[in-house]
């Protein structure tokens, strides 16, 4: 008992990877952690995924339910993959049915405990020498006795039993807010050590599922709400933010961007693990960059994903045959794959979790987004962000190329949600801008940024054509692009401002370089 | 109906899940024991049955609390759980019909 008090906390790893991520290597173990939450949380969704993911790491399972029955929680468990009684039948899962039986009627004639169900958690513990418990939920065995003050310390006494027996267990409960009071019953948060919170909150017409760790008692874990999403066959996924950016790594390999044009001005193309944001209003050739991305991939022997939410798979594949590249013989070789949907089918922590799990199935070098404004308006701005920042890491991790793509609101200059939100993010931005002269739209490029690398900071002129992009001149002649208001300068005007400053910088090099 | 038959068809067939031997375990057993002698006179057969020595007994029941007792016989099948110290829902629960009407001395010796 002494070297207890000196020994930290132990952490058990969960085997749901993202939730040990957030909880610093896993729950505390031996320990008992309520899982509160409103009704539709995933609570219990929660606490059959920690017993499975413990069965696949060949640690056993008991699961005591107060609520729904054991018939219903494994049939309902089926569509996430988890095969309850198969695992019962080889000894690896055990239930205790403790859900009111709505065929025995029951009166209750003085004082009582709860010494037999403690009795059969323990015996079924022992049975398939569990080391993990789930128990769900805690508020329900209130509903099923009229003596709040008995379940109450029977609830503790449940709790201590559990330690005692030396599993690691997770309790559910309900709460009637997601922003309210830990647990309903005001008494739940005291029982467990430690504390976590499932929330669903509307918020803009949408879902978003966050997970919080309120308490550890004894030691550490992040801090804050994390989004998560609950998938088929895979159950709770959290999407761990911070942690996915200390893990980015930077690569100096260059790759084609497919133009070879656009190449030289980025300074000798791309950089392998970076990001690039192609911003443009509508028309000004941004799928066409993407599509030149793809191609320059595809041509260099390394495998692309499209993820296309604006456009159909046909218009897509009509679209680069006009510029002359084959998308269907692309795909026939493996070299490319085009996922096209609707970007209102499922929310943003859906669209991440589903993007990573196509990412990681396919293994492409590249994968280019075609377009982020799409995704804008399915959640919230935090949302949005959350999802390019998880993305956007995601993808580096794997040493992918990105190509995201935004659409600017006006035709002409200005910014769009996407561009002001997530710049930052992004290693590199393009710019395609209209250029209004003389009667007649031309199209405008610029490299704006380009991290850790030198580049061109005119903006040229370009053209489209059957065989893609060609880049031509600067706009030597026009000022205000950018702003959305070009302006005509004489070439006078250009020539005498040029020669100014280049003046200027001959007059301080002696200065700067003595002895030149 | 043949001499007896009632009796069969009426004999209590009762099951008392306690655990241990803590003193509500004790205290449910004696005021069992009182309320079959005062009201079912000897026609019931009483199992003790201990969830601590018989977790799997509890388990199949589908009991939680203890002391919890269970009446198979005769139907319908009925639970009371407590220390039975309350006879009038004791008697209510088992659907037994006080032998000797006496409801303002449920105590009375």
């Amino acid at each position: 008992m002494k070297t207890d008090n000196h020994r930290a906390v132990e952490k058990l790893r969960t085997g749901i990877s993202s939730l040990d991520i957030i909880a610093k290597g896993g729950l505390p173990k031996k320990r008992t952690t309520l899982i509160s939450g409103t009704a539709g949380s995933g609570k219990t969704v929660f606490a059959v995924q920690f017993l499975a993911a413990g069965i696949a790491n060949g640690e056993p399972g008991v699961f005591v339910t107060f609520e729904e029955s054991a018939a219903d929680i494994r049939a309902n468990m089926r569509s996430f993959g988890w095969d309850l009684a198969k695992w019962e039948e080889e000894g690896k899962l055990a239930f205790v049915d403790a859900s009111p039986d709505p065929n025995v009627e029951t009166v209750e004639a003085g004082a009582f405990d709860l010494g037999a169900l403690l009795a059969r958690v323990d015996n079924a513990v022992k049975k398939v020498k569990a080391t993990r418990v789930s128990v769900d939920s805690l508020g329900a065995v209130f509903s099923q006795f009229s003596d709040q003050t008995m379940v109450r310390g029977e609830l503790f006494r449940i709790a201590t039993g559990l330690k005692a027996m030396g599993v690691t267990a997770v309790l559910t409960a309900e709460r009637t807010d997601d922003h309210g009071p830990v647990a309903r019953f005001g008494v739940e948060e005291f029982i467990a050590d430690n504390v976590m919170i499932l929330r669903n909150v509307l918020e803009a017409e949408s879902r978003r599922r966050t997970i919080e760790i309120l308490k550890f008692r004894g030691c550490d874990h992040q801090k804050g709400e994390f989004p998560f999403t609950i998938v088929p066959n895979g159950g709770v996924i959290v999407i761990p933010l911070s942690a996915m950016q200390l893990s980015m790594r930077s690569s100096s390999v260059r790759i084609s961007s497919g133009n070879k044009d656009l190449d030289d001005m980025c300074g000798g193309g791309f950089f392998r693990d970076s990001v690039t944001l192609v911003s443009g209003a509508t028309g000004t050739g941004k799928t066409l960059t993407v599509t030149q991305f793809l191609q320059g991939g595809a041509t260099n022997g390394e495998r692309c994903l499209l993820l296309a939410f604006e456009e159909s798979r046909d218009q897509l594949i009509r679209n680069a045959n006009g510029w002359g590249f084959d998308f269907e013989k692309m795909e026939r070789d493996g070299m490319l794959r085009v996922v096209c949907d609707y970007p209102d089918l499922s929310g943003l922590e859906d669209w991440l979790v589903t993007i990573q799990q196509i990412i990681t199935e396919f293994k492409p070098q590249r994968v280019a987004l075609d377009s982020l404004s799409a995704l804008e308006n399915v959640g919230t701005l935090k949302a949005f962000r959350e999802f390019v920042i998880g993305l956007t890491s995601f993808i580096k991790h794997h040493e992918i190329t990105g190509m995201f793509t935004a659409t600017t609101g006006s035709l002409m200059g200005g910014d769009s949600i996407t561009e002001s939100n997530i710049s930052t993010l992004t290693d590199s931005i393009i710019l395609l801008r209209y250029v209004e002269m003389f009667g007649e739209m031309k199209r405008g490029l610029t490299v704006l940024k380009m991290r850790g690398s030198g580049h061109d900071k005119a903006i040229r002129e370009f053209t489209i054509s059957k065989g893609g992009m060609q880049v031509g001149r600067p706009f030597r002649n026009t000022t205000g692009i950018i702003g959305g208001a070009p302006m005509q300068v004489s070439p006078s005007d250009v020539e005498r401002v040029w020669t100014q400053y280049d003046k200027a910088i001959e007059r301080r090099r002696p200065e700067s370089i003595p002895g030149s | 109906m043949l001499p007896g038959e009632e009796e069969l068809l009426s004999k209590y067939v009762l099951t008392l899940y306690v655990t241990g031997t803590s003193p509500r375990t004790r205290t449910a057993i004696e005021n069992l024991n009182r309320i079959c002698a005062q009201e079912l006179d000897g026609r019931y057969e009483l199992e003790i049955v201990d969830v601590l020595e018989h977790p799997q007994r509890a388990e199949d029941e589908r009991i939680l609390a203890t002391p919890t007792l269970i009446k198979q016989l005769p139907p319908p099948l009925r639970r009371v759980i407590g220390d039975l110290s309350d006879k009038e829902k004791v008697l209510l629960g088992l659907e037994v019909r006080s032998a000797a009407p006496s409801p303002s001395r449920p105590e009375a010796k």
